[in-house]
């Protein structure tokens, strides 16, 4: 079988008992890039020579006997906006098209540590905003499963590159479901972080209090191996959680016996898909019989969550991406007179439609005389959803739920409907809200197009969840399938 | 004609003097090179997150138990949002609904009567950088040196009813910011700046008047004179039957007048917001009280205790507080017992104060101590040596290591104050100077004066000139 087409820890394991080499591992995903890229279309970068370079450093260390991380030789593709040192970051933007940050995001200096070799930076919607990853300035991602279909977003070449084959694993960014619905889509395990556990230094803000980077890979223990890598205190983020973290890989077990599973009725209502209802209830079934406990619940707030989460983020979005204004660094309008004049033609032609629609909602949210009407009243409903989600927790584990109503659509179908966009959104985003942990793993098809079920934990509960994944995955035996690219 | 009493409201932005920036471990310097104290955070480049300085809160709650405010001891930090060049996030973190410090207020001496001003507020944010402009260069340019600089915003209470008392309610900031080492309010590297809210009342009435603010007013004699430029301007403006409206003007220093900035209407929409990227401030009890008991007595207390308790003028006792050094040495000599504060003052204001100003040196760092001084003192009060010879000891005393009555013995300045000794001395030379004593008595007056000089000489200039000149008269009546 082709090195591609294991997995992580496969590889991993396969490395250390020098079965294969870094380089060959590194080799093998670059020809795959060069051999379905031009259909699938994940990467805005690809670091070809920094990754074989890596490797070669990695398989002499390897070769002297030096005890090497987990992650050591594994490649791993990033999310463009999260901050590479001397790599183009550009968040898929007009605005940041040439922007080479001469730092690192604290997640990176994390992988560099472990010694992964860097295969590029992904493309995404632009500034992280979009379900669809339509949104990126460069170009359209295509969903491996199907090209006419979106991945997802906005972590769609995330999840198109693992779900191809390009990378073994890579990085996303979650700020209302973007690493969990293009996981969903593109038929891969993708993980949203508890808020707080990952270092956010470094990654391009889109909503500050939502945010999370997280890892995504073909298998549980992929994630679990990637997201231990990953997570901690870091002193650069003042919101990062000051604790100690298990080793998931190692932690990881398949007995879920007694644990008791929610299923909250607001998640399998109006608007979901019977296929994807049946497909998610069928999994809950399987943990049933592995010793699970199944439980209807309800989140009666779950219908006001979209609301609150486009206010809030809009509103951090606005002031965020303020920053971009044609002074510093980043896209200038060629052709202006005066200051504001420079100000506005930089904005306006620097960021596409769906960031201006963005800031636009946002700014008109935190105006005087409106605050108080939307920005205030979705703060209220954020600790009222947190306040349902907490009572829910006191009776069960884990909340299972479809991460999407559907499987992937095709693309342009929803361009032109933003609303109808959102809507994709609908399962994801109060777990952001929430600042929970949240996993997106396969569990069927429709259409050949994968369906992904939502794994919501307690704070810091990423080990339950993965928990359940894991013994859910053993049962169907694995999650690893690449699918041909056609 | 109506009567108007002029109201006035301050903020004050002091830069803290913290060793490093608010929101990063940039150096918190002014004057280094353009664009070399800043990194990646200060700069707001994409990604980087604030996080906040501890010593920042610290000195702001400093501050805020100096004003006698309340301290929140739950607080939060807000993005106050605006486009401008020299702000590299488009947002200035700052605080606006929860202060760190609210409700005080400081007592300040105008004209012998202390006057107490309330403080709204003091709370903590950023300073923005600075654009330069170039002859050579068609455009402007950025140094983001001072971006993070840390600043607190004291904001007072519309109490101030004159020029004078803006001034001493300034003056009492300053004084507290410098004692207690929180800024060095260095006004020429704008660590201290103040804008200005003015409004004017009828006279006999409590109506305030609509404010107008001046930005831009750089000096605490530029507040007085903006003050009254403003205030008369409003009394002309109602005089003339028109109205005041709110708005916001720039206070040009050079020209001696204001202009128009923006109106009410066009007045900036900040678009406040809790910042996202730092926690809710939380300060432990036990940090807030250890914060009070660090303070001492504070400079307008101590203004106040030297008119009342030393007989200091006003004026004087401003000038010595101003100083924290000569504040100290007044204060220390004072406790040594040894002569009077008023002359401790004169010494201090007159001759230590030139060699201060001439030398640029600090007293600290010469080897003159409060005790030596006391000693130098105590020996010109006494009569021990004449105010000739003191300033003669004084200035060894800053150069070497010796007491005062070292090296007066050393260098033979002890005045001779005792008449026996003194007698025998002027009836010496009198008898050798009969003629000038002749023409004293026919009505030349100088002779006195030489008479006076022959007995000084005799005593190699070590006696007593008062006593001298009493007994050379006393010689002239019996002969």
């Amino acid at each position: 079988m082709e090195l591609f087409r294991y997995t992580a820890t496969e590889i991993s394991d396969m490395l250390k008992n020098k079965e294969c080499s870094s380089v060959e591992v590194t080799k093998s995903v670059l020809d795959r890039i060069d051999e379905v890229e031009d259909k699938v279309g994940s990467f805005v970068t690809v670091t070809k020579e920094l990754a074989l370079e890596k490797a070669r450093e990695v398989d002499e260390k390897i070769a002297k006997g030096e005890s090497l991380s987990n992650l050591a030789g594994i490649p791993i593709a990033i999310k463009d906006n999260i901050c590479t040192k001397g790599v183009k970051t550009t968040c898929s933007s007009k605005m940041l098209e040439n922007f080479v940050p001469p730092y690192n995001a604290t997640v990176i200096e994390k992988l560099n540590n472990c010694d992964y070799v860097p295969v590029g930076k992904l493309n995404m919607d632009e500034f992280a905003m979009g379900s669809s990853t339509e949104t990126s300035y460069f170009k359209k991602t295509k969903n491996p499963h199907n090209l006419d279909c979106v991945p997802g977003g906005s972590s769609g070449g995330s999840a198109s590159s693992v779900s191809a084959g390009e990378t073994m694993l890579s990085l996303g960014s979650d700020t209302g479901g973007s690493i969990r619905l293009p996981a969903s889509y593109c038929g891969v395990v993708g993980l949203k972080p508890t808020y707080s556990s990952v270092s956010r230094y470094g990654l391009i803000a889109f909503a500050s209090s939502l945010d999370q980077i997280g890892p995504i890979g073909r298998s549980v223990s992929d994630v679990a191996m990637l997201y231990s890598a990953i997570c901690g205190r870091d002193n650069l983020d003042a919101t990062s959680a000051i604790r100690e973290y298990p080793d998931f890989r190692a932690n990881l077990n398949t007995d879920i016996k007694g644990k008791v599973i929610g299923l909250p009725k607001e998640y399998f209502g109006k608007g979901v898909s019977d296929n994807v209802k049946e497909a998610v209830l069928n999994l809950s079934k399987e943990l049933e019989k592995q010793g699970a406990i199944l439980k209807e619940i309800s989140l009666p707030s779950t219908d006001y969550a979209l609301n609150a989460y486009y206010i809030i983020s809009s509103a951090e979005a606005s002031s965020n991406l303020a920053r971009f204004d044609g002074v510093k660094y980043g896209y200038r309008a060629s052709d202006y007179n005066g200051l504001v004049d420079m100000y506005e033609k930089t904005r306006s032609e620097g960021f596409g439609d769906e960031v201006k629609r963005r800031i636009l909602l946002g700014t008109f949210v935190l105006s005087s005389g409106y605050y108080d009407a939307y920005y205030k009243k979705a703060k209220l409903l954020q600790q009222k959803i947190s306040a349902e989600f907490n009572d829910a927790f006191d009776a069960c584990d884990v909340i299972l739920t479809p991460t999407a109503p559907d499987v992937a659509f095709k693309i342009g179908e929803n361009t032109n409907d933003p609303l109808k966009m959102y809507a994709s959104d609908i399962c994801t985003t109060t777990v952001n809200i929430a600042g929970l942990p949240a996993l997106s793993i396969p569990c069927g098809y429709d259409n050949n197009l994968p369906i992904g079920a939502q794994l919501i934990g307690r704070k810091f509960g990423e080990q339950t969840l993965l928990n359940t994944a894991f013994a859910y995955e053993s049962l169907v035996g694995g999650f690893n399938k690449i699918p041909d690219i056609k | 004609m109506k009567e108007y009493e002029i109201v006035v409201g301050l903020e004050v932005h002091a830069e803290l003097n913290t060793n490093s920036k608010i929101y990063c471990s940039c150096n918190n310097e002014f004057g280094l090179e353009v664009n070399t104290q800043c990194c990646p955070i200060c700069m707001g480049m994409p990604g980087t997150l604030p996080t906040l300085n501890e010593k920042v809160v610290e000195k702001a709650v400093k501050m805020g138990h100096a004003l006698n405010c309340s301290i929140n001891r739950i607080c939060k930090q807000d993005r106050k949002n605006y486009f401008y060049p020299d702000l590299p996030k488009a947002y200035q973190i700052s605080q606006f609904d929860v202060p760190l410090c609210e409700n005080g207020y400081v007592d300040v001496l105008v004209d012998g009567e202390e006057k107490r001003i309330g403080v709204t507020r003091i709370h903590i944010e950023e300073d923005a950088g600075k654009l330069l402009h170039s002859n050579n260069f068609d455009g402007s340019l950025v140094d983001f040196n001072r971006c993070g600089v840390p600043l607190i915003e004291i904001v007072s209470e519309p109490d101030i009813r004159s020029s004078s008392e803006a001034k001493a309610y300034l003056d009492a900031i300053r004084a507290i910011l410098q004692y207690l080492d929180i800024s060095d309010c260095k006004m020429q590297e704008g660590s201290i700046r103040c804008d200005v809210n003015v409004s004017i009342m009828e006279k006999g009435t409590n109506k305030f008047g609509t404010r107008v603010e001046m930005k831009n007013v750089n000096s605490f004699s530029a507040v007085v004179r903006a003050i009254e430029y403003e205030a008369n301007r409003q009394i002309e403006v109602l005089n003339n039957g028109g109205e005041i409206t709110q708005e916001t003007r720039r206070w040009d220093d050079a020209q001696g007048k204001n202009i128009l900035l923006r109106s009410k209407e066009d007045a900036h929409d900040y678009r406040y917001f809790p910042e996202p990227d730092l926690l809710t401030i939380v300060l432990e009890e036990d940090y807030v009280s250890e914060l009070k008991s660090q303070i001492t007595e504070l400079p307008n207390k101590k203004i106040v205790r030297f008119v009342r308790d030393f007989g200091l003028s006003q004026i004087d006792a401003i000038t010595i507080v101003d100083s924290i050094e000569k504040c100290k040495l007044f204060e220390d000599t004072v406790s040594e017992n040894k002569c009077s504060p008023k002359s401790i003052a004169n010494w201090i204001l007159g001759d230590i104060s030139k060699f201060m100003n001439d030398s640029k040196l600090q007293i600290s760092e010469t080897k003159l101590t409060s005790q030596k001084l006391a000693e130098l003192i105590e020996l010109i009060e006494s009569g021990k040596i004449s105010n000739a010879a003191g300033k003669k000891v004084f200035d060894i005393l800053l150069n070497e290591d010796k007491s005062a009555m070292e090296i007066v013995k050393e260098k033979g300045l002890m005045q001779i104050s005792d008449e026996n000794e003194l007698e025998k001395i002027v009836n010496e030379v009198m008898s050798n100077n009969e003629k000038s004593i002749t023409d004293y008595k026919n009505g030349k007056t100088n002779a006195l004066g030489f008479l006076t000089g022959q007995c000084m000489k005799a005593t190699k200039g070590q006696g007593n000139p008062a006593k001298l000149k009493e007994l050379i008269l006393k010689y002239i009546d019996e002969h």
